[in-house]
């Protein structure tokens, strides 16, 4: 899933800290906008459709299209509206057929 | 529980712009916003901009600063990171912030919930790397991140924008493919007279397309038939320029073509909308203060109808003087004094709209989508699907969803509604306002049992005492 990416951060400001996806070591800058994080750390896609099982990743990042939704303790929620904390556990979201916890 | 005289829903310019007047003409104003910091799309994370930020974004974007700072008023709360998700009776207002539930009520509610996309519907539109021009811009304005390898796909000044923008942060779009075509042009060009008032808007639309050309972006103009290939992700986009087909291999793909009013919140409280032609869209239906049909309800910005950052927040002081007006905080002649100076500003603002939304129409292509193109994103559900259903006696977007679930998804609609409403229009030969849109209802947006648990019912804790 982590990909070479062409998102790109033109003025890093933030300090890294350590996050996990679908049990991947990532670092990501504390504090700023976890899916625009991940596009750059090249996680891609953020999670598989429930209908067909298709790949998806942010399309609207602001909070409108629901595309970037990821896992996270448990709960289903979009990371284009989440910011970047430490030791953040995010996976993708149960895929289709998957059993229900 | 938050009390108010005046509840405002979006810290964007409009909603930044009315709780300032009315804070000054005496309201106690709460401010409910999703984002961490004010400013709206437009002007996202404007306080905190880099320099190197700002060179990319330019001064259009730090204008943003007069307005986020006007809010540090003793009369304004700004509850930052509230997601507004029910709103009843016109005056109550349920919110989810922090992990918690609660409840404001105001003597007044303003509805400033700004612009979505206008959905784009091609096919491979849902692959991974395809984004809206918008969410690059966000995330510019947000993280300072640029999308290398992008071609940018559509029509309007936006497009331009985002593009100029790439350029300044040296990661310039590989191409434009744009949509509109030269008889878009023709057609526009009976309202360039009124759009010479607008004069400002024309020279940066000059500007933008030089600084294009300077840097030696390939324009590719009036194209049709354009879908996007991947497997995984998004790859190429082809399409076709008169009778020659091209390909672009790219890693990204950010479409746009113009903005939609974001009626969500409105449409909850059946606040009733209309189509208008110019705008391709439909509008809630407002008098001249931005008043709708449920009285203590104001409509100010792009979500009344686009017109910009700046029309945005005069229109948002407009509401506010009917709104002061109302609660007593301000005298007729005063009020109407004000709003004249503000309305003339609004005039000169929206005179170079006629002619943009004439020169940049939405791209024929997906307010028609081939078949097998995906329209409801969540439940994907495609073109051929919606005709189908049409083919069945389904006449609108509601009966649609108990068809085949088309807007039954987490989006609610945002991104497939007005697709699903002019695919069924144009099927059943019947006008858009026939045919309707999605009935919103809350939630409006996602709320667990957890935080619903969180909410203070002050009845309730003296009764189990």
């Amino acid at each position: 899933m982590k990909t070479d990416s062409p998102f790109r951060e033109i003025d890093p400001q933030s300090e890294h800290v350590p996050v996990r996806f679908e049990g991947q070591d990532l670092t990501l800058p504390l504090g700023e906008n976890l899916a625009g994080a991940l596009l750059v750390a090249g996680v891609m896609p953020f999670r598989h459709t429930p209908v067909s099982g298709a790949p998806r990743g942010p399309f609207c990042m602001m909070g409108a299209c629901f595309d970037c939704l990821v896992q996270i303790d448990g709960m289903t929620v979009q990371a284009c509206m989440l910011q970047v904390t430490e030791g953040l556990e995010i996976t993708m979201p149960a895929a289709r057929g998957a059993a229900d916890a | 529980m938050h009390n108010a005289d005046l509840i405002v829903i979006g810290a964007g310019p409009a909603g930044m712009s009315a709780a300032r007047r009315a804070a000054e003409l005496g309201l106690s104003v709460l401010i409910l916003d999703e984002l961490p910091a004010a400013g709206g799309q437009i002007y996202r994370n404007v306080d905190r901009a880099s320099t190197t930020r700002i060179d990319i974004l330019g001064k259009d974007y730090t204008h943003g600063r007069t307005l986020t700072k006007a809010l540090h008023h003793e009369n304004i709360t700004h509850l930052k990171g509230a997601v507004v998700w029910q709103i009843e009776d016109g005056t109550r207002v349920a919110f989810t912030q922090n992990g918690k539930a609660a409840l404001a009520v105001g003597q007044r509610i303003l509805l400033a919930t700004g612009a979505l996309e206008r959905p784009m519907p091609l096919p491979g539109w849902t692959l991974p790397g395809v984004m809206t021009a918008g969410a690059a811009q966000i995330l510019l304005k947000q993280s300072g991140i640029a999308c290398q390898g992008a071609v940018l796909v559509g029509s309007g000044p936006l497009l331009y924008l985002i593009a100029t923008q790439m350029v300044r942060a040296g990661v310039p779009p590989l191409a434009l493919i744009e949509t509109q075509t030269t008889s878009d042009l023709t057609k526009s060009m009976r309202h360039l007279g009124g759009a010479l008032r607008g004069w400002p808007y024309l020279v940066k639309g000059l500007r933008m397309l030089w600084e294009l050309r300077r840097a030696g972006i390939p324009r590719h103009v009036g194209a049709k038939h354009i879908a996007i290939e991947g497997d995984q992700a998004a790859q190429a986009v082809t399409f076709n320029i008169g009778k020659a087909a091209h390909r672009i291999e790219c890693d990204a793909v950010l479409l746009h073509h113009g903005v939609v009013p974001n009626t969500q919140a409105a449409r909850s409280i059946d606040i009733p909308h209309r189509w208008d032609d110019a705008q391709n869209c439909f509008v809630p239906e407002c008098d001249v203060w931005g008043r709708s049909a449920v009285a203590t309800a104001f409509i100010a910005g792009d979500g009344a109808g686009i017109g910009g950052a700046k029309a945005a927040a005069l229109a948002g002081g407009i509401a506010a003087l009917e709104i002061a007006h109302d609660l007593e905080g301000i005298a007729t002649s005063d009020r109407d004094a004000a709003a004249r100076k503000l309305r003339k500003q609004l005039d000169s603002e929206r005179a170079a709209r006629p002619f943009i939304d004439a020169a940049y129409p939405p791209y024929a292509g997906a307010i028609a989508p081939p078949d097998e193109t995906i329209i409801c994103r969540c439940e994907e559900v495609t073109a051929g699907d919606i005709r189908r259903f049409a083919g069945l006696g389904c006449l609108g977007p509601n009966q649609a969803k108990a068809f085949g679930r088309s807007g039954m998804g987490p989006c609610q609609g945002r991104y497939c509604g007005l697709s699903v409403s002019q695919i069924l229009a144009a099927s059943n030969k019947a006008s858009l306002d026939d045919t309707g849109y999605y009935r919103i209802r809350p939630p409006l947006k996602p709320v667990t049992l957890g935080e619903l648990a969180t909410l203070e019912e002050p009845d309730m804790h003296e009764a189990q005492k």
